[in-house]
């Protein structure tokens, strides 16, 4: 095991749940407000992930009353308290950056089909 | 400046800190080192101690060097360096020095080499801005101007193309944010120098504050 794994290994979260480009997820992020904490909750859709170990992040895009929001998180930060896979999208490639020229129908994503779920 | 240590480059990652955030944080492989010879003032007209790291064959050492060694009792090591302390009398000859020499949340300079970048053109040199890239633009990262006709020639100094990079450079005040004694790690916040596993000299930052 080399030495920036053993690093990386301390910063790692447990139990994240398997989560993937196409996905609707919703992601519980502790905000610190005025020196209290609550929890905020971003749920759209998974665009991508990047990275790998502790540096790994993923992009999730949501539509905010008409206009596109994306929000680039952690995959091990601690402020992330939880995240929640609601719907498995089909898709056919890593990074779904066509999501962002297409609006209504056009970008929608096929369901994972239960069969296909090993 | 009274502590040193040096090390191997290991690579960068992020570390998460107590709020939350992701801190940038370049791991180093730092020590044991041992203490090979110590420079005292009355002797060699300042003091340091020269500290050796990694290890090296036995068949490889010269002779001469090999001397070196056996008077302060220690194997062959790969690498010596000098650290200048005030009080070279706290060290002894073969004496090891380890990372738990640094603390968390203290601010160490860290001196490496640089990556070489060969030999570069003065876009990449000296940040100059280049010219257009179209619409019929032949001038695109030239030099430009080397100064005024009347002098009849160049001044010294102009900024001009050549080797850039593998020099000797010093990073101040980095925070130390982790140490591991037991793994010989040491994890300081921001870059360091040079290339993966390259050689690192780690010292107790000569700013204060």
């Amino acid at each position: 095991m080399n030495l920036i794994d053993i690093v990386e290994k301390s910063q790692l979260k447990q139990g994240i749940p398997d989560f993937g480009p196409g996905d609707n997820v919703r992601v519980h992020v502790k905000v610190i407000e005025g020196g209290r904490e609550r929890t905020q909750v971003f749920d759209g859709i998974v665009l991508g992930r990047k990275g790998r170990g502790a540096t790994e992040t993923f992009t999730v895009r949501k539509l905010s009353s008409g206009i596109g929001v994306e929000r680039t998180f952690p995959v091990h930060s601690p402020n992330i308290e939880k995240i929640e896979v609601i719907r498995e999208g089909r898709v056919r490639r890593a990074k779904l950056y066509y999501l962002r020229e297409r609006v209504g129908k056009a970008a929608r994503v096929r369901e994972k089909r239960r069969e296909e779920q090993g | 400046m009274a502590k040193g240590i040096l090390g191997r480059k290991v690579g960068m990652t992020r570390i998460f800190d107590e709020n939350g955030a992701a801190v940038p944080v370049t791991a180093i492989e730092a020590g044991p080192c041992v203490v090979v010879q110590k420079k005292l003032r009355e002797k060699d007209g300042y003091n340091a101690i020269q500290l050796g790291f990694g290890s090296k064959p036995e068949h490889k050492v010269t002779k001469p060097v090999r001397g070196h060694f056996r008077r302060a009792g220690v194997s062959p090591v790969r690498f010596l360096r000098e650290i200048r302390v005030d009080d070279p009398d706290k060290y002894e000859l073969g004496q090891t020095v380890n990372v738990d020499i640094f603390q968390e949340g203290e601010f160490v300079d860290v001196t490496g080499r640089t990556i070489g970048k060969g030999f570069s053109g003065v876009v990449k040199r000296w940040n100059f801005q280049r010219g257009p890239m179209s619409h019929g633009s032949m001038y695109h990262r030239r030099v430009g101007s080397l100064g005024a006709t009347d002098p009849q020639r160049v001044f010294k100094g102009r900024k001009l193309p050549g080797r850039l990079g593998a020099e000797r450079v010093t990073i101040k005040r980095l925070k130390v944010m982790k140490v591991d004694p037991d793994k010989n790690l040491i994890l300081v916040k921001g870059s360091v120098p040079g290339t993966r596993g390259s050689l690192l000299t780690i010292k107790e930052s000569a700013k204060k504050g």
